[in-house]
């Protein structure tokens, strides 16, 4: 009873606290609305705005039109070029794809001789190389068949193919953007928020204050966990309900309790992560320097960049003791393909076990970090 | 005798920090020659007016005089800064921690321009003549406080200054060390007796000693002349009660002398016992052996100067921190960190105002009754009682923050009273306050002792305050000299006040004869003509300084080396384009040659890994839901009979969206694999007329990079991101830091120039950066298996162009922040977004328009990643790539230029 008041007072000071600093408070309100807009919309991979050259040697009708089959938004209005001009356009970065014609392009194929278009790809830039590529291909192909099959009727299509993507029926990146956002966000701040505030008590002597009292480290560290989750929490829920259901439009396939549910128990890592922090680092110089190097591998890891599939196989395995990475995997999971609790459970009790183990290596440490830092 | 000129003139001066002020249409005339002594409590503006005189602050109104110039005239202060010395107040604030002796003094050596024969011998003299001599290469961090201050006088007095300026120099320090720095500085004026010396004191009796006083207070002057004079006409006995009654009447206090009564022992088992306390910090021992027993109802007292170990005492007797050897007992019970019973019945005080800032004095006050459990009936009358006692109540509702000091100290207080513990410990409550406020927390004190019978345990380092004590204990470098009521303690020194008590049992203690330590005097320096530093010298001053900082600091070397190796591996193996084992699963409800061929063009490639076959669409959907495909291909019934009727037969592929640039990558794959059949198809029908050779081929040739493995271009792209990231953020931190420590008072008050200073900051990133260049380049081509296919040396001195640039971003992000936070995240978040958006990092830079174009053109890692790609995986040459090196030279100018226009050259 002692303790849960103990708690419960202490993290209404944390609240207290918190809303008397108008910068950060600020900082959080941007970081889930319009910080979450812009990501979600902003990147993407999908081939957008490329840049084409054509190299024309055959100057037929056929040719002219295959050019023209280039345009906004997908690819840039593409450039003209002189055969001897290709490789420098490539090696200085003017252009990402060059399409050659050979001469006597359009004859040939109408006689039936073989001939062979050349599609240059700057292979450096990956994000859009590889899609882009095969967009000109496709492009190419229709263009060229569309052509023919007026003379051959061979080559329709012996079958048809239908892709359907699941779950997210258009392709719309930003409905992931959106959410790996949110979930990055929640990383950063939640580790910044509590960490920081841990490390200014320290320094201001508040800390110490509150060890010479009837209170315990875990009371103080409890404080802080529910303190601060609540905030986030609450700042991701408006994000969830605002921005990705009410901007970005994304359809909730999953139940929303059981979100709720998982990103609690993912901000009972991010606090305990931030104390963890903030009992490791001896100055607040110190901790900036920390979070700069970690939340850049808990971003980047966390296959809300690339893939987690993408990953090496040994650095899967690595990877499993990333909270951030169970986290991408449940939220997708919930949130895109409906899963329900039994599904998600091992990801929810690998968050919750690795923030256990932080959570309990901090209070240990607690009073020794106090005793260091003077 | 005619007075010689003053050597300064302040003359109505105002001085203000945002709305406050410091100081109020001041006027003073100081004369030269003479030991000057500023006194007046704490936060009077007596810092301020020395930061003026010194020429580290910017003079807002008035005039200020100084060597026969005004300091608001840049040349005139440029031209007589190198004959002033300024020494900050803090203990060794202007030194650095990391550095030893020597160096310390050496670095302000260099800055003065000195060659290196005459610093030697000018530092050996200092050395010698302060007492330092046999420690010369002991990091100044780990120096006593007297010690500190020695070597602040050393860097100060290296350039032989014409005006010395001490703020508070003696503040904190053990009355012996303080008997021998009043003594070095006699020798030293013996000396050179035309110098002037201006020290700013919150001791009177030390200030009792000097030539010539001002009494200042909020703001302003309230007396001048010597002390002598200040007395006389105040009519007063000591310097002390002269200064009381030169205040408003308003400010003076209301009750006559503090009278405490006798403290009558108690009869009971003691309240505090100590036995044998010792603490170690690694190798060093901050308390050693320490014994007492206190009675309840009793006021002990802890005398001794900072860091001798008062407040280690203090937290092993909370539980704060454990003891090496020894033990404590509170009321006879066992100290240690569990014992919340114990804690209920002592309440702490600590050094510095430790409540919270941004709660209400009212949020305090309930917010420790609450975590007392005091029920809430009790606790809205004790708080009642303690505000109209301690009277707070005119501050209820005002943030702490905003408090005045003696109201703060009195909330502390307050705090620590609420639950009516039967102890107090209280470590300096008074640092700080003005007399007066601090005769008025006295009462409060001798209240709770006298009446309530509360015991308080105080530690001090003022001796007037240690007079009031029942009991004292004298503490010197860890350990107990002596304890016993003050008159008993100065009975058994013969002599008649506390301080020389003190010193005596000091001396003792360390055999040290208090008149020897600064008896060799300070020769006459020889005359040198003060030649000019050059540029360089000075830069070179601050980059040796720097570099040997980072060097020592193993925090911020793991970050600059490690750093970069971590981020290299984690971005290089996360960011990956490349797809592969895309888990599928079949659905083939026809189960014919024909399907079974289809099949197969994804069962044979690398790219697919098959998963056991679905037995129905519930199957698919929730095996998908797991997350244990992302692909499922569901070929329809009929499927071969209808192909070889020609009735084109659908299939269906369903791929896992929730990662949309993945499907659509999967979705090509399931396009190219399905026209591999396509084709083979067509062909066998045909039977022998192959109608798709007349076809065109569309051949794809992906030059630079032909495997198309996305490490090929990833790798080179990750060392233009972390050489603008981790140069940026470690330079931007290593002149933050200056300013946050005070140290860049250095640069505020000596003839450096704002480019010498900041270029010299800038060198040691510039090295750091470069060898991490050749790291990242050998983790590139080792680990990642990414050679350099054009000109090395070319990249190279790209490298070198661009971390020139990169870290004077960090200078300029260095002089809009404030704190070292704020620099690291500002930093991170200034850089990030044009290197990762706008550089070609993800989206080349061909395919940018508008303000992301311009943006991109603007940022250097736009001209470093075309370089570093061209020359790892394009194969560019020398002459492709300068046209990068020249880009980014033009950088370097415009930076430095930036920052050199916004470092401010003196102090707001």
């Amino acid at each position: 009873m002692g303790t849960l008041s103990n708690i419960f007072w202490l993290g209404i000071k944390e609240l207290r606290s918190l809303r008397s600093d108008v910068v950060l408070v600020a900082l959080v309100a941007y970081a889930f609305t319009l910080s979450i807009y812009t990501q979600a919309k902003g990147t993407s991979s999908e081939v957008n705005n490329a840049s084409i050259a054509f190299v024309d040697e055959d100057q037929s009708q056929l040719s002219l039109h295959l050019a023209s089959c280039f345009y906004p938004p997908r690819f840039k209005q593409p450039i003209r070029l002189q055969a001897g001009e290709v490789d420098q356009a490539l090696d200085e970065g003017r252009t990402m794809f060059v399409v050659v014609i050979p001469p006597r392009f359009e004859a040939d194929l109408r006689a039936g001789r073989r001939t062979e278009i050349q599609v240059n790809i700057d292979a450096t830039a990956m994000y859009q190389a590889s899609n882009g590529a095969t967009y000109i291909q496709r492009i190419l192909t229709d263009e060229m068949n569309r052509y023919l099959q007026r003379s051959d009727a061979r080559l329709r299509s012996p079958m048809g193919l239908v892709i359907r993507k699941a779950f997210n029926p258009n392709g719309d990146t930003s409905w992931f953007n959106g959410i790996v956002a949110i979930i990055n966000q929640i990383t950063l701040l939640t580790v910044i928020l509590t960490g920081a505030a841990l490390i200014r008590e320290r320094e201001h002597g508040t800390l110490e204050h509150l060890m010479v009292m009837p209170l315990t480290a875990f009371e103080i560290a409890m404080a802080k966990v529910w303190a601060n989750a609540l905030v986030i929490l609450s700042a991701a829920l408006v994000s969830l309900f605002v921005v990705v259901i009410g901007a970005l439009h994304v359809p909730i396939a999953g139940s929303i309790p059981l979100f709720v549910a998982g990103t609690t128990v993912y901000l009972f890592f991010a606090t305990a992560l931030g104390i963890f922090l903030g009992t490791v680092a001896r100055t607040m110089a110190q901790f900036a320097l920390l979070i700069i190097l970690l939340i850049f591998t808990l971003q980047m890891l966390s296959g809300g960049s690339t893939p987690v599939e993408s990953q090496p196989e040994w650095l899967q395995w690595l990877t499993l003791t990333l909270p951030s990475r169970h986290f991408v995997a449940f939220a997708q999971a919930i949130i895109f393909r409906g899963a329900g609790f039994d599904i998600v459970w091992p990801q929810f009790a690998a968050v919750a076990g690795i923030g256990l183990a932080f959570f309990v290596y901090s209070i240990r440490r607690f009073r020794a970090s106090i005793a260091e830092s003077r | 005798m005619t007075a010689p000129l003053p050597v300064a003139t302040v003359t109505g001066v105002t001085h203000r920090f945002r709305d406050v002020a410091a100081l109020h249409d001041l006027s003073v005339e100081i004369p030269a020659g003479k030991m000057v002594g500023l006194i007046g409590p704490d936060g009077v503006g007596k810092s301020t007016l020395l930061g003026l005189i010194a020429g580290a602050k910017r003079i807002q109104s008035g005039k200020v005089m100084v060597l026969g110039g005004t300091m608001s005239d840049l040349r005139h202060r440029d031209a007589v800064c190198p004959r002033i010395a300024f020494m900050p107040q803090g203990l060794g604030k202007n030194l650095s921690m990391e550095l030893s002796v020597f160096e310390n003094i050496d670095f302000f050596a260099r800055l003065f321009g000195q060659r290196a024969a005459e610093r030697h011998a000018r530092i050996a003299r200092l050395l010698e003549a302060t007492g330092l001599a046999p420690f010369p290469d002991r990091p100044a961090g780990k120096l006593s406080g007297g010690m500190k201050q020695k070597v602040g006088l050393c860097t100060a007095l290296v350039h032989d200054p014409d005006l010395l300026i001490l703020d508070e120099p003696t503040t904190g320090v053990d009355p012996l060390s303080r008997q021998q720095f009043w003594m070095l500085i006699d020798d030293i004026r013996r000396d050179r007796p035309g110098m002037s010396v201006v020290v700013a004191t919150a001791y009177m009796d030390e200030a009792a000693r000097f030539d010539w006083l001002m009494a200042m207070d909020r703001g302003r002057i309230l007396a001048t002349g010597t002390p002598a004079d200040l007395m006389k006409r105040a009519g007063a006995r000591s310097l002390e009660e002269a200064f009381v009654s030169l205040l408003p009447a308003e400010e003076r206090g209301t009750g006559g002398p503090l009278v405490i009564p006798p403290h009558k022992p108690s009869g009971e088992p003691p309240a505090i016992v100590a036995r044998h306390l010792t603490r170690r910090f690694g190798s060093f021992t901050a308390v050693s052996d320490v014994s007492f027993e206190i009675d309840r109802g009793e006021i002990f007292g802890f005398l001794g100067s900072n860091g001798c170990g008062k407040s280690t005492t203090m937290k092993m007797l909370t539980g704060l921190l454990p003891a090496s050897e020894g033990e404590a007992f509170l009321f006879g019970e066992r100290v240690d960190g569990d014992g919340t019973d114990t804690r209920r019945r002592v309440g702490y005080m600590s050094q510095a105002f430790s409540l919270y800032t941004e709660l209400t004095v009212r949020q305090n006050l309930w917010l420790h009754a609450q975590l007392f459990h005091l029920p809430d009936d009790t606790a809205r009358r004790r708080i009642d009682d303690l505000v109209a006692r301690f009277g707070l109540a005119p501050h209820l509702d005002d943030l702490a923050d905003v408090l005045p000091l003696g109201v703060r100290q009195r909330l502390s207080l307050a705090v620590a009273v609420i639950h009516e513990p039967d102890m107090l410990i209280l470590d300096e409550p008074t640092s700080g306050v003005d007399p007066i406020a601090r005769d008025e927390f006295w009462e409060l004190l001798v209240d709770l002792s006298r009446r309530q019978q509360v015991t308080i345990f105080i530690s001090t380092h003022f001796m007037n305050e240690a007079l009031r004590c029942d009991r004292i204990s004298l503490m010197h470098a860890g350990t107990v000299l002596a304890c016993d009521t003050p008159a008993a303690l100065m009975r058994a020194r013969h002599v008649d006040d506390l301080e020389h008590a003190f010193i005596g049992y000091i001396a003792d203690a360390t055999n040290d004869i208090a008149a020897t330590a600064a008896r060799a005097a300070v020769e006459a320096s020889p005359p040198t003509p003060p030649h000019p530093a050059p540029r360089l010298a000075r830069t070179l001053a601050y980059a040796h300084r720097e570099a040997l900082e980072i060097l020592r600091d193993p925090v911020r070397l793991a970050f600059a080396f490690g750093g970069s190796i971590l981020l290299m591996l984690v971005f290089g193996f996360g960011i990956t384009m490349d797809v592969e084992n895309i888990r599928y699963a079949e659905l083939d409800q026809d189960r014919s040659p024909a399907s079974r061929g289809y099949l197969a063009s994804f069962s044979g490639s690398r790219s697919f890994q098959r998963e056991p076959e679905l037995d129905g669409i519930t199957d698919l959907h929730r095996r998908m839901r797991r997350n244990d495909i992302s692909l499922a291909i569901e070929i329809p019934d009929q499927f071969g009979r209808q192909l070889t009727k020609g009735s084109a037969p659908e299939v269906a592929a369903l791929v896992d969206g929730a990662n949309p640039f993945r499907a659509e990558t999967i979705a090509q794959y399931v396009q190219g694999a399905t026209g591999v059949f396509f084709q083979e198809q067509v062909r066998s029908m045909s039977r022998g007329t192959d109608p798709t050779s007349s076809l065109a081929t569309i051949e794809p040739r992906f030059l630079y990079n032909p495997s198309f493995e996305s490490v090929y271009a990833i790798a080179p792209s990750i060392p233009p991101l972390l050489l603008v990231l981790l140069p940026a953020i470690l330079t931007a931190v290593s002149v933050v830091r200056e300013k946050e420590l005070g140290s860049i008072i250095n640069f505020y008050v000596t003839p450096t120039t704002r480019l010498e200073f900041l270029v010299g900051k800038q060198i040691p990133s510039i090295v750091i950066a470069m060898i991490n260049f050749m790291l990242l380049t050998l983790i590139a081509t080792t680990v990642f298996g990414v050679p350099v296919k054009g000109s090395g040396p070319m990249l190279t001195a790209c490298a070198l162009l661009y971390v020139t640039a990169t870290t004077a971003v960090g200078l300029v992000v260095a002089s809009f922040t404030r704190s070292q936070v704020a620099a690291v995240f500002a930093t991170a978040i200034i850089t990030m977004l044009p290197t990762t958006q706008f550089s070609g990092l993800l989206q080349p830079v061909s395919t940018l328009e508008g303000n992301a174009r311009i943006v991109g053109t603007l940022w250097p890692t736009t001209y470093f990643m075309h370089a570093s790609v061209g020359a790892f995986t394009k194969g560019l040459g020398a002459d492709l790539l300068l046209p990068d090196a020249i880009a980014l030279a033009a950088f370097i100018p415009v930076l430095i230029g930036a920052a050199v226009l916004l470092l401010r050259r003196q102090e707001a």
